[in-house]
């Protein structure tokens, strides 16, 4: 039996600049009108000891990513990661991403709805 | 044709439309004549797929109701927002005869084009204006403060510009043999947040930190890279030439430079008289000696050694100049004077900036900046990339030749992974920034003499081709020497995004007679013209791209309308208003521009993008070694020695300060502490938006949706002790006037200053004065003052200026 939620979105957040790009790329494909769409980007600023910051920004898949099923169907990958100005989303199924995972600190995994 | 009955065109990006210096390969899928989707082009070796917001939101651009989609005429009174549609011939026609009248009347010199930045514009505004017989093409911010006082200030020093190394110069990018990635890399005073990085790819840098390549960022603000990086040195705005001083100051007396290139490679052993402070000339020493050659001090055989800059080489090949030393030279003239080394006059400044000095002046501590420096040095290969902050400062020109400097010094000069100079793709100039000419120019010497400011500021008179601009605005109102009559403006935005003191630009558009814009869009700039033309985006037209590598093709993908693409516009008006222009069709003049690639423009259409090969002078490394920068083809640079120098023989005879230094900019809490009372926070602008290139793209609801609001960030102590909340109104205000923003708190400014973001109008409110898209409402740029550009008529005050704050009363918070 296929798994329900097999695939997923691995998001290096140490790279992600904060371009938006997930974002409209998303809006695009799915032709989302403004104020929805299937990924959002939050920027989180942390405070450090010694008076630093560490600047961060975070793609979060909404409850309307679909995964680009259209698109993946194809073996294409999905808008916001082909689209990625830094690179830093893969799309891939759920186990090899969270493999991947192990190798790479400041990541995040998506199993989006 | 695919399934969906669409097709795709593979085209490249540049300006209308994503608004940006452009170069990245796009796939256009067009369906019954219009855009349904757009996406990166994987094969291009530029963006390799990816693409950016602005121009993945070009479905909801190139269709947009509010597109201008025909030429109109304005009806009413300027500013009234009354316009007449009208066809191309009525407005072609019009323009003609009025811009004649101006030309029969007043001379040709009396019409001033003004144009946006980075924008596939330059080359055919100055077709136009060169056609029409002007000279003044105007870049419209004070002291022409982006970019090109940069390239100006290098060329001064190096005859070349030189951009930061991401094998871009290489089908293959990263994977080519030849490259190297930098083990370090210096962003000065750059956000990569809104991917405009003058032509190159920002996030370029984030492929390099990947591999490895550490981060320096000086930057007040906290950045992303800052956060990333080894060393933060947040600095005090405007006193960036006080650290590239630091930098060097550790840099040579911890003898971390590169003695070969010192000594083979720069003007360090010249000899400079110490009665006049000048050049040792070779004329000073004989009577037939040349005023262009200079001397150095033979140490071997106790005598003066003559450089021939014609030669690029010494007289006696066997001499070896000293670098550094004091001797008494025998003149012409036969007075004894004491001469010492340029190199020894360049280490007097550089000693001048002991790091305490330059912590206090620029706020970083001492041991950061000795930390930065000594990883900069110590780190092979490394580069460095620059923002508009380095141009936005009166004083830029020392300080960016400074920063050449710390390249030149280290070595990092035109090796993989370094700086590495930047030329046009096979030498094929349609957009002549400063240090090079095209096949589109004047047709004579003469027609360049009324160039407003030329004869004031030699950079303009010796390489940079466009008119002072602060002079301009000011003889807009005196109309001396000559009354300027007519303005041009082409997909420009001088009330709204470049222009400093923005009601005076009003008042001087109102008080012109003719005005033409073209724009894709009204704007409040466009409510002050006679005729407006609807102009095509990228995906309108065919055109090229040279700047710098590969070159490119832009391919017609569609048309919208009646919308045309600027340089079909121009070339229309340009045969009208020079009967004998050479041209045809504009596809005679690509052929032309392009001959030096060896292919015409169908030529390249068919394959896209070309690299120049190895052994061509736009084909990286280590040029000025191998004879490829000089026309000459003798090894060396195109600098008047022919030498990277160190102490700047023009600006010597420009009488400007030869070597770098600091100057303190005129508003800051040091250089007016009288004002620091009233206004003691230090105001900088131009904060970028990833949705945003300057002006534009307000309209557009995909992208207006991540930045809907005029924001400036402040820290949030600041704001508490304001009275000012996250999100709330208030205004920024200073001597000149005030603008109201929406308050972001946040930690990644410093308590002392605030960062306000720039270009905000809205499109979405009463075009009519006196509303005018409400851009009084939020533009910073009414704090900002003309006429503070730099000695040298470039460079001017943008990012440090002085402001107070104060939270909006209710009232004027729901106010338009």
């Amino acid at each position: 039996m296929a798994k329900k939620h097999e695939f997923g979105l691995l998001i290096d957040y140490e790279y992600c600049t904060g371009c938006y790009t997930c974002q409209v790329a998303c809006a695009q494909e799915h032709g989302w009108p403004a104020g929805m769409g299937g990924i959002r980007v939050s920027e989180i600023v942390q405070k450090l000891p010694k008076g630093k910051y560490y600047l961060t920004y975070l793609p979060f898949p909404t409850e309307l990513c679909i995964l680009c099923k259209p698109r993946t169907k194809k073996g294409l990958e999905p808008a916001c990661v082909k689209h990625c100005m830094a690179g830093c989303m893969k799309y891939g199924p759920v186990e090899e991403l969270a493999k991947e995972m192990t190798k790479k600190a400041r990541t995040v995994l998506w199993v989006p709805r | 044709m695919n399934n969906q009955g669409s097709h795709i065109v593979k085209t490249t990006t540049w300006s209308p439309g994503p608004g940006c210096h452009g170069g990245c390969g796009v796939l256009a899928h067009i369906k019954d004549g219009k855009l349904v989707k757009i996406e990166g082009d994987p094969d291009h070796p530029m963006n390799q797929g990816r693409l950016c917001a602005r121009a993945l939101a070009m479905t909801q651009y190139v269709d947009h109701p509010d597109r201008l989609r025909y030429p109109v005429k304005r009806t009413g009174k300027r500013g009234e927002g009354k316009w007449l549609r009208i066809t191309w011939a009525e407005a072609f026609d019009l323009i003609e005869e009025k811009m004649n009248t101006i030309r029969e009347e007043h001379g040709p010199e009396s019409m001033v084009f003004n144009v946006g930045t980075g924008r596939d514009i330059y080359a055919w505004i100055c077709m136009l204006a060169y056609a029409y017989g002007s000279p003044n093409v105007m870049f419209g911010l004070s002291g022409q403060a982006c970019y090109g006082p940069r390239l100006s200030a290098v060329i001064t020093v190096q005859g070349d510009f030189a951009v930061f190394d991401a094998a871009q110069w290489f089908p293959d990018r990263y994977m080519d043999p030849r490259y190297t990635p930098p083990e370090c890399m210096i962003i000065w005073g750059y956000n990569i947040h809104a991917t405009c990085p003058d032509n190159q790819f920002g996030h370029w840098i984030v492929d390099l930190m990947k591999k490895g390549t550490k981060i320096i960022c000086i930057d007040p603000r906290l950045s992303w890279f800052a956060s990333r990086s080894k060393h933060h040195l947040r600095l005090r705005p405007g006193t960036d030439s006080a650290l590239v001083m630091g930098f060097l100051n550790v840099i040579i007396n911890q003898d971390l430079h590169d003695k070969k290139f010192l000594e083979r490679w720069t003007n360090g052993a010249h000899l400079i008289r110490e009665d006049t402070g000048k050049l040792l000339r070779e004329d000073d020493l004989t009577d037939t000696g040349s005023h262009g050659n200079f001397a150095a001090w033979d140490a071997e055989n106790d005598r003066t050694v003559i450089w021939e800059s014609a030669d690029v080489a010494y007289r006696d090949s066997q001499a070896s100049p000293a670098l550094s030393g004091q001797w008494e030279v025998v003149l012409t003239n036969g007075d004894t004077v004491r001469c010492h080394t340029a190199w020894d006059e360049f280490c007097r400044e550089v000693d001048t900036y002991p790091l305490d000095r330059v912590e206090a002046i620029t706020g970083v501590p001492a041991k950061n900046i000795r930390a930065a420096a000594e990883l900069y040095a110590k780190s092979k290969p490394a580069s460095i990339h620059w923002g508009v902050a380095v141009d936005m400062t009166p004083a830029l020109t020392p300080l960016v030749t400074g920063i050449t400097a710390l390249w030149a010094l280290t070595g990092n000069l035109d090796i993989p992974g370094g700086n590495v100079f930047a030329r046009f793709a096979f030498d094929v100039v349609s957009y002549a920034l400063p240090g090079t000419t095209g096949p589109i120019r004047l047709k004579t010497k003469e027609m360049d003499k009324p160039r407003i400011g030329a004869d004031r500021f030699m950079p303009l008179n010796k390489f940079y081709w466009r008119c002072q601009t602060d002079v301009t605005l000011d003889q807009i109102f005196t109309e001396k020497p000559y009354p300027i009559k007519g303005m041009w403006i082409q997909t420009a935005g001088i009330m709204q995004g470049l222009g400093m003191d923005p009601k005076r630009w009003k008042k001087a558009l109102e008080k012109l007679d003719f005005v033409v814009a073209v724009d894709l869009f009204h704007t409040p700039t466009t409510q002050y013209a006679d005729v407006v033309l609807p102009a095509g985006t990228f995906l309108e037209k065919d055109s090229f791209r040279s700047w710098w590598v590969p070159l490119q093709s832009i391919n017609k993908a569609m048309t919208v309308d009646e919308c045309l693409p600027d340089v079909e516009i121009n070339f229309e008006l340009a045969k009208r208003f020079d009967p004998e222009y050479g041209y045809e069709t504009i596809y005679d003049l690509y052929d032309d521009i392009l001959k030096p690639s060896g292919m015409t423009f169908k030529e390249l259409q068919e394959k896209g993008w070309a690299y120049p090969p190895e052994g061509s002078s736009s084909c990286p490394y280590r040029r000025h070694e191998k004879g490829l920068l000089r026309p000459d083809k003798k090894p060396g640079f195109r600098t008047q020695t022919g030498l990277f120098e160190l102490y700047s023989t023009l600006r010597e005879e420009w009488d400007l300060e030869p070597v770098p230094h600091h100057e303190e900019p005129p508003f800051t809490p040091v250089s007016r502490p009288d004002l620091a009372k009233d206004y003691p926070l230090i105001l900088s602008t131009g904060r970028r938006s990833p949705a945003f290139f300057h002006s534009e793209h307000r309209n557009i609801p995909w992208l207006r949706e991540i930045d809907p609001d005029p924001l400036v960030e402040i820290h949030p102590d600041t704001a508490a002790s304001h009275g000012i909340g996250n999100g709330e109104w208030m205004w920024i205000e200073n001597w000149m006037g005030r603008a109201r923003y929406k308050a972001k708190l946040t930690p990644v400014v410093p308590e002392w200053m605030i960062m306000a973001s720039h270009g905000w109008w809205f499109p979405e409110k009463e075009a009519a004065e006196p509303s005018l898209y409400g851009v009084w409402e939020s533009n910073i740029n009414q704090l900002i003052p003309m006429n503070h550009h730099g000695k040298d008529g470039q460079g001017a005050p943008i990012k440090h200026s002085m402001c107070k704050i104060y939270k909006c009363s209710p009232e004027e918070v729901n106010h338009g």
